[in-house]
């Protein structure tokens, strides 16, 4: 009996990539997927994957400001009036948002245009307040900041394919590189794509897909 | 047929349980009971009322009453590609026109689809149904003569694994196959699929001087403020094909237009074929009719100076694709309500909603489509209210 109470105090601090924080990487990218399982974020998914360059630009700035905001939040919990919390958090995220704004502003500003008003609205894009208020507000800084990636790096990767898909289909390019001529192909552009009705259709088929794979049971 | 049952019998032990290919029995089976009749029948003891109408049955009715349209189809492409190029063709010129532009069109819409619905059987394991008969003839007949066989092979890939066998398969749909094919080159390929697409007029030929592809329902809609529709009507086309656009002609359908949508008299042979074999609800045919008309006398009212409002309404009838989407698009059971009452609801609303769009919206010369596409999604919620309805009421009766 006294070693177990032994154990208790000498509780080891849980290495820094144990199976459960990689796990918080890389369950978002499959089995909890930000936007085909937890179907969150999907509005900014139609809308910036026509081409790849801003959906990558795109999914880069979420997870950026969604795992600095995850470790902020977390640094903060404890001193957070439960109360007060939503306006809290929106201050972090439109902090970092308008960082990140400027920054593509300053760097990248072609990608910028045409990303126009959605960079602003990650403030209101559905995985950055659904992740401070499921994780960061009951978790240590360094699980936060891995599930802020994970689910950044899972939302992105669902933004890529669509918008490999869309630019493919829809322009016949990948990166604006016209593969189809290239290889000497006259590619006649496929005009749903290009239009939002496109992406919603390729994200279902993406969760046709995956839930082909996971064995998907749906329960009542 | 002996021979080739004897064939059959001799290959099915390799489709059956343990034989070679066991995964391809459901192909197999397909094949099997299109050529013959099951023998697994009902046993003589046990049930009362029996019928041979299965799906295979059903099909075959709709697809015999689109035979009239396809058919005037056939022949109004050549007698459209004579007039254009300002040249007379015999009976039979014109029906070879059509035939070389209409086969091509269903070979392949029915290869492609009836390809994946064996794929996707031998894949879940399932019989192959017989729900691609009659979406495989509908393809053709709502597509330009000359729409490239590409796009027709990949509109009919689409409607059927999005449109269909990601609900479930046959019987599973939420929206029209066919249309579904339809709309995916609608927004797809706008440029082969709408403006003047609809008269084929052959490679390298010149069309008759001052002549012009443009529909009724694109004439109508150009009508300049203050003018008489029907005066653009009857003085369309004066110096090539006088009259083309006349009521009557529009009537009989000999005007430019998708293969099998252009006659409302064929759709209307099609029409009595459905209802009297039971197999096309005619409330939802009367309902799509009434409901357009309703609504272009209602806009008539409104018209002032508005050249299509005051069209008359009657007009809406028969041009464009209306009367062919009534009666095979609209009644088909899968999609549309399935109570009596809201039938009635269903067919009335994509009459209305057809005129509305026509009338109103210049992105779409052509409503019926995008109508009965809507009303395939909402005929689930008509139903429901038609139901809680009757609940309702009944429960109002009841006593204790």
């Amino acid at each position: 009996m006294s070693t177990a109470v032994a154990e208790v105090v000498e509780k080891k601090s849980e290495p820094l990539f144990s199976k459960k924080n990689r796990k918080l990487v890389s369950n978002p990218l499959d089995i909890d997927n930000p936007i085909t399982v937890q179907v969150l974020g999907i509005c900014s998914a139609l809308a910036v994957t026509t081409q790849m360059k801003p959906a990558l630009v795109m999914a880069i700035a979420l997870t950026v400001v969604t795992a600095s905001s995850n470790v902020i939040i977390s640094i903060m919990r404890n001193t957070i009036p439960s109360r007060i919390r939503i306006i809290v958090q929106l201050a972090v995220v439109s902090l970092w948002v308008i960082l990140v704004d400027q920054l593509l502003k300053a760097y990248v500003y072609d990608v910028w245009k045409q990303l126009s008003v959605f960079v602003g609205l990650i403030i209101t894009n559905c995985i950055v307040m659904g992740r401070l208020e499921a994780f960061a507000m009951g978790n240590k800084p360094f699980p936060s900041l891995l599930d802020g990636l994970g689910n950044g790096f899972g939302y992105g990767i669902i933004l890529l394919i669509v918008a490999f898909f869309r630019e493919l289909f829809g322009g016949g390019a990948i990166f604006g590189f016209k593969v189809f001529e290239a290889i000497g192909f006259h590619y006649k552009g496929n005009g749903l794509m290009l239009l939002p009705a496109g992406a919603c259709i390729i994200v279902g088929v993406i969760i046709w897909v995956q839930r082909t794979l996971n064995g998907y049971r749906e329960t009542h | 047929m002996k021979f080739l049952r004897k064939t059959l019998d001799g290959v099915k032990p390799n489709f059956e349980k343990g034989g070679k290919w066991e995964k391809m029995y459901f192909a197999f089976e397909a094949i099997e009971t299109f050529l013959f009749a099951p023998n697994t029948t009902t046993a003589a003891k046990g049930v009362q009322v029996r019928d041979a109408v299965d799906l295979k049955r059903l099909m075959m009715t709709v697809i015999i009453a689109m035979v009239p349209c396809l058919l005037f189809g056939m022949w109004n492409i050549g007698h459209q590609h004579f007039l254009a190029i300002g040249q007379t063709g015999t009976l039979g010129e014109k029906f070879w026109i059509g035939i070389v532009q209409t086969l091509p069109i269903i070979v392949v819409s029915y290869g492609v689809g009836l390809g994946i619905e064996f794929v996707f059987a031998t894949i879940r394991r399932h019989p192959v149904n017989e729900g691609f008969l009659v979406t495989g003839m509908l393809i053709p007949l709502v597509m330009p003569p000359d729409v490239p066989l590409w796009q027709v092979a990949v509109a009919t890939a689409f409607a059927v694994v999005i449109g269909k066998e990601a609900f479930g398969g046959t019987g599973m749909n939420v929206v029209n196959i066919a249309l579904t094919a339809r709309a995916f080159l609608y927004f797809a390929y706008p440029t082969d699929i709408s403006g003047e697409v609809w008269t084929y007029l052959g490679e390298g030929a010149t069309a008759v001087a001052g002549y012009s592809g443009a529909t009724p329902l694109a004439v109508a809609a150009a009508a300049a403020k203050g003018t008489q529709v029907v005066n653009e009507f009857n003085s369309f086309g004066s110096t090539w094909a006088p009259g083309i656009y006349s009521f009557q002609s529009l009537f009989l359908g000999t005007q430019p237009g998708s293969i099998g949508e252009t006659s409302t008299l064929m759709c209307l042979i099609g029409a009595l074929i459905l209802i009297v074999t039971g197999t096309g609800s005619w409330k939802i045919i009367v309902g799509v009719f009434g409901g357009a008309y309703g609504m272009g006398l209602l806009l008539n009212i409104l018209a002032g100076n508005n050249a299509f409002m005051a069209m008359p309404a009657y007009y809406h009838l028969v041009i464009g694709g209306l009367a062919f989407g009534a009666v095979f698009m609209a009644t088909d059971p899968v999609t549309a309500a399935q109570t009596e009452t809201g039938k009635w609801f269903y067919g009335i609303l994509i009459g209305m909603f057809t005129v509305l769009i026509r009338v109103f919206n210049p992105a779409y010369p052509e409503g019926i489509m995008l109508a009965i596409l809507l009303m395939n999604v909402f005929a689930p919620l008509i139903d429901y209210f038609v139901v809680s309805a009757n609940k309702n009421r009944r429960l109002k009766r009841a006593t204790v």
